[in-house]
């Protein structure tokens, strides 16, 4: 198993939430939960560094300031909840080489040549998830990876996102609604509610 | 060969007719009548305008006199192009850039045409700097503000697109790449369109212009030709540096997508 330096929060200060810091060490998966607008997902785009923030965000010893927007970024990889079809074709979305785990998945390699139009919104979220581990992350931000499977899928994508994760060995993220799913996946639990994150064993990089 | 003489009552009955074409489109309940009023007045007054200006400037022919000529030509032009914008950069960045790339391409373009090209004596004799430097400006501010408008509502429209592309490690240059492509194609859309129809489908204005005041046709076919290839640069130039500076413009340091920055559009 590959290891990775974890990743710290320093007083990360986005939007109403109340300044954040946490560490999560390589193979945790740490499920935030808490009402919609709660900001779950600004944090995670502060994280990325997609939104103006203040605090620090280091991977180790590396700061995001350290290094430029993308290539923080293509560590530090955020999957969206809904994910974005540019090209024409499923494959073009893929760095080129062979693509792991397509038929672990439920889907077959002729899919890549598909045109986008073809997919369905549970292929899409599948296949967002696929695209962005194929670009070697050091990192994993997931915003609700099983928001548009049905129950059978979402199994699925857990088992196998779960032998991904403990093969890869990131420090994870996880944004779920879902109590049973939190169960299921996390090794760590927090919630965002009234402005501030609760965590049930808060773990702090100083 | 001598024009003929054009009396302001023959230009009353052209006008008469667009009071006429006015009226049909109010009849047919068309909603273009007050505009189509408008701009024809607009038209009638500015160039009365311009033409008092001319006469005075064309006596004096004085450095200084064409200079304030031009710069006032670029800083309206510049107006216009943020007109045309529906969500335009904020914070007098649209009328910057646009005015800036126009500056670059439209005066560097016109002073070589006239010092290495025509070469007239001065270089700076206005009655060949202001038309040139006019058809210039009026084409580079059309291929500008086509450009920077496809370019902020493209942004705007696929700002979830850029997004998810910058989380996958994309550059910001990668990220928005298909769309500085589209915006760079519709700002010289109309150029080269003007181009390739040229003399089939249609005459241009400045040839016609200038064989109805009695220049030999294949003089003023060189004029022409001359004339298209500076609009076409200067066009194309501007462009791009509009497209160039702008797109950076919607991103910060970090490489962050900033639609903040872009305006509401305006009802």
């Amino acid at each position: 198993m590959a290891t990775h330096p974890p990743l710290c929060l320093d007083r990360l200060d986005v939007g109403d939430l109340r300044p954040v810091s946490l560490r999560v060490a390589a193979g945790e998966v740490l499920c935030l939960a808490g009402p919609s607008g709660a900001g779950k997902s600004r944090l995670l785009r502060a994280i990325a560094d997609l939104e103006p923030h203040g605090g620090m965000v280091t991977l180790g010893e590396l700061a995001q300031a350290d290094l430029p927007g993308h290539a923080w970024r293509r560590r530090v990889m955020l999957v969206p909840a809904e994910s974005q079809w540019w090209a024409e074709r499923v494959g073009d979305h893929f760095p080129a080489g062979d693509v792991r785990g397509l038929s672990t998945l439920g889907l077959t390699p002729a899919v890549l040549d598909w045109p986008v139009g073809r997919l369905s919104s549970g292929e899409k979220q599948r296949l967002a998830l696929l695209r962005a581990l194929a670009r070697g992350p050091s990192v994993l931000l997931l915003d609700e990876p099983t928001a548009n499977l049905d129950d059978a899928t979402t199994r699925g994508v857990e088992a196998w996102l779960m032998a991904r994760i403990r093969e890869g060995g990131w420090p994870v993220i996880w944004v779920a609604h879902d109590p049973a799913q939190i169960a299921r996946v996390a090794t760590r639990r927090g919630r965002l509610e009234s402005g501030r994150l609760v965590e049930e064993a808060p773990a702090t990089c100083k | 060969m001598q024009v003929i003489e054009l009396a302001w009552w023959q230009l009353a009955l052209a006008a008469l007719m667009v009071v006429a074409l006015a009226a049909c489109t109010v009849a047919g309940r068309l909603g273009m009548g007050r505009t189509l009023l408008i701009a024809a007045g607009r038209t009638v007054i500015q160039l009365a305008l311009v033409g008092l200006v001319l006469e005075v400037l064309f006596a004096s022919a004085r450095l200084h006199w064409v200079v304030l000529m031009a710069v006032a030509m670029l800083l309206i032009a510049g107006r216009e192009v943020v007109a045309r914008q529906k969500r335009r950069l904020l914070g007098g960045w649209a009328f910057g850039i646009g005015t800036l790339a126009m500056f670059l391409s439209s005066f560097t373009v016109a002073v070589l045409t006239l010092t290495v090209i025509i070469g007239p004596e001065p270089w700076y004799r206005p009655q060949y700097a202001i038309p040139l430097l006019g058809m210039m400006l009026g084409n580079t501010m059309t291929g500008v503000a086509l450009a920077l408008d496809r370019l902020t509502e493209g942004t705007w429209q696929q700002r979830a697109v850029i997004e998810n592309r910058l989380m996958l490690g994309q550059t910001w240059r990668e990220a928005i790449g298909d769309i500085r492509r589209e915006a760079m194609r519709s700002g010289l859309m109309p150029v080269v369109n003007a181009m390739a129809a040229a003399g089939v489908v249609s005459l241009p204005g400045m040839m016609t212009g200038q064989i109805l005041a009695g220049t030999a046709p294949a003089l003023a076919v060189k004029y022409q030709i001359l004339i298209m290839f500076t609009i076409t640069l200067g066009t194309g130039f501007g462009t791009l540096v509009a497209v160039a500076l702008a797109s950076r413009r919607l991103f910060d340091d970090r490489e962050r997508l900033r639609p903040d920055r872009l305006a509401a559009p305006r009802q």
